[in-house]
């Protein structure tokens, strides 16, 4: 699904030059749940917008679903990102003055969905992240757990193939963050590739690998046993 | 490029931020108010200038004499020189064709005036017909003095409007009644208005002969009056109007012996250069009234640019999300300009609509000196309105556009 060969990406900090990723070779195969960990500095959030396309890489290649992503424009990267990836972030953002279901059903606009099917889509996401009754409801009324589950719905509204979700707990108590967590799991439990950057060991135990990186270089890259987040509920 | 979906998502935007779009279009439409409402004024002044000259012919000429102030051919300073009527006819028969309108002027003041028992007393001035049009009267009854009353030296006088309400208190039609001129009956032959108003209706006209015979005039006369036939230009015809006057004035000096350089024995006045002042002092106001809404505009526009740039930036974070969620570029900058031309499209021909509305109804009822009935050319706020629209579509673009093409990442990174 994700084949990454000898990336490299430095940030131009005024005259100093910052190399951020020296070389990474990585790859992920459909329907794993990845855990991205690492130290604040140490790339791993930049990884992870170079794979959603967020952020253009310096060197290396990336493919995803076996089309080369490369010298993108805006428009190209934007249809890409509506056809492959889905996005959850650490500070939720969702559209303050729409509803959980509008801005469910946001990615669907883009797809040139109608109208009608987006609500029913939308309301069909919110029903699986379990906030149907929620669906009128602005961000400003929900809880951060409550928003990131609708993030969730958002990311997986537009159906991608993979799934970006950059500290998805970071906000979060322990309690909430394992109700995401187990959110997390059953998605991936339905054959959706999931990629998680968390420097929180217990939210990486959940997850089936994981990608410690340090100063730029994958150190180590080991399958684990699932721990299951269900428990902790 | 109708696209329901795009309306769709830009009345969501519109009704959720109400205050951003209020801000927006209370900008928009007091600036097309403003802007408005000063043109207007503008020509409102214009018009009330303009009224103020309407009382006369724009282009009278009048003369009289005075004493002479200094000494010529052996005759001492001091003498009072009278207007007569071969000097009158002499001008007539030099000058005559560079005139329209010409007429003697005889005038008794405080004369009293009897009808039955109502009393009053009123300048009585002896003039030729054409002196209706020097004046600019109109004629609301019956007609004004013909030649044939001056030949005739006929016992009929014209009276004003004014005149008919004070003395001939609810007389519907007053034409073949009697009026005592000192005594003397008249027969009224017509009633007159003056676009100048109640002051300039304080006079009774009757035949320069015979005021001349009644009030023992002999064939001496007070003034003299004259328009000019129009040139193709004004100023052509000013030119045209100063020469007439100074040839009229070079005539009477020779006639009545007094120095050419005696200041005011013989006097004149030539409204045409008034005239000419007065369109100078109009393009003046206008001209003014214009850099002010100029400037007005401008300080609209950038008003407008200046919102536009605030709430693309507060917009920024949102622009991040959406490209995140796999929103083009071109669909980012079409959904902001979308509603930035929509919301000042209304707001603008609303503000258009409120003033012009307030024109209408005001407008005329306006009572302020030297203004009547503002105004304004519709073709002309129309396009403003669309300048501004241009304008802020303009100033939505460029940060619109740089919201659209830099990285999410960097967008999203905005606080």
């Amino acid at each position: 699904m994700i084949e990454i060969k000898d990336l490299h990406k430095s940030y131009k900090m005024g005259s100093n030059s910052l190399h951020v990723l020296k070389g990474i070779n990585f790859s992920v195969e459909d329907g794993e749940l990845v855990a991205i960990m690492g130290s604040s500095g140490s790339g791993k959030s930049t990884l992870l917008n170079i794979l959603g396309m967020l952020d253009v890489l310096d060197e290396g290649s990336y493919t995803l679903d076996g089309v080369p992503i490369k010298d993108l424009n805006e428009t190209k990267a934007a249809q890409y990102r509506n056809k492959f990836l889905g996005f959850v972030f650490q500070s939720f953002n969702l559209i303050n003055y729409k509803s959980a279901m509008e801005n469910v059903a946001l990615p669907l606009y883009y797809q040139k969905v109608g109208r009608k099917e987006r609500q029913e889509k939308a309301l069909k996401y919110l029903e699986q992240v379990g906030l149907r009754e929620w669906a009128d409801h602005l961000p400003s009324e929900l809880s951060g757990g409550q928003k990131q589950r609708v993030a969730i719905a958002r990311a997986m509204a537009a159906e991608p193939k993979v799934l970006l979700a950059d500290e998805p707990t970071g906000a979060l108590d322990s309690t909430t963050s394992y109700e995401v967590m187990d959110l997390i799991q059953k998605i991936n439990d339905a054959g959706n590739t999931i990629l998680i950057v968390t420097h929180e060991p217990d939210i990486a135990d959940m997850c089936k690998r994981i990608v410690h990186l340090k100063d730029g270089v994958i150190v180590e890259d080991k399958k684990i046993t699932q721990v299951r987040a269900s428990q902790y509920v | 490029m109708f696209d329901i979906e795009r309306w769709q998502e830009i009345f969501d935007a519109i009704r959720k931020n109400k205050l951003r779009t209020i801000l927006t279009g209370v900008s928009v439409a007091s600036g097309i108010f403003i802007l408005v409402v000063l043109l207007a004024f503008g020509q409102g002044m214009q018009n009330g200038i303009a009224k103020e000259f309407e009382a006369d012919a724009s282009n009278r000429i009048g003369v009289w004499t005075q004493v002479t102030t200094q000494e010529y051919m052996g005759l001492n300073p001091g003498r009072p020189i009278q207007l007569r009527n071969n000097n009158y006819q002499a001008i007539n028969s030099k000058f005559g064709e560079d005139l329209e309108n010409r007429s003697p002027f005889f005038r008794v003041r405080n004369v009293t005036v009897d009808y039955n028992t109502e009393s009053g007393s009123y300048s009585v001035q002896g003039v030729s017909p054409l002196f209706q049009n020097i004046e600019n009267q109109f004629i609301s009854q019956g007609r004004y003095l013909n030649y044939g009353d001056e030949e005739n030296v006929a016992k009929v006088v014209v009276i004003s409007n004014k005149i008919k309400r004070e003395l001939l208190k609810g007389e519907e039609n007053p034409i073949g009644a009697f009026l005592k001129l000192s005594g003397i009956n008249f027969q009224i032959i017509g009633v007159y208005g003056d676009k100048g108003g109640d002051r300039e209706e304080d006079r009774l006209f009757i035949p320069i002969s015979t005021a001349q015979r009644v009030f023992n005039g002999t064939d001496n006369l007070n003034m003299l009056f004259y328009t000019l036939k129009p040139s193709a230009s004004l100023d052509e015809t000013v030119a045209k109007s100063v020469k007439l006057t100074e040839d009229i004035k070079t005539y009477l000096k020779e006639a009545h012996m007094v120095a050419p350089t005696d200041p005011s024995a013989v006097n004149t006045f030539n409204t045409l250069e008034a005239v000419k002042r007065f369109q100078n002092l109009t393009g003046g106001i206008k001209f003014f009234f214009w850099f002010v809404g100029i400037c007005t505009i401008v300080a609209g526009v950038v008003g407008v640019s200046n919102i536009m740039m605030i709430i693309v930036k507060e917009r920024t974070r949102e622009i991040g999300v959406r490209k995140a969620l796999g929103a083009r570029p071109r669909a980012i900058v079409g959904m902001i300009l979308h509603e930035a031309i929509f919301v000042t499209s209304v707001a603008g021909l609303a503000g258009l609509i409120f003033s012009m509305g307030l024109l209408e109804f005001v407008g005329p009822n306006l009572q302020i000196d030297y203004v009547l009935n503002p105004s304004i050319n519709f073709k002309v706020a129309l396009s403003t309105v669309c300048l501004l629209i241009i304008a802020g579509a303009l100033a939505g673009f460029f940060p619109a556009w740089r919201a659209a093409t830099i990285r999410p990442i960097e967008a999203l990174r905005d606080e």
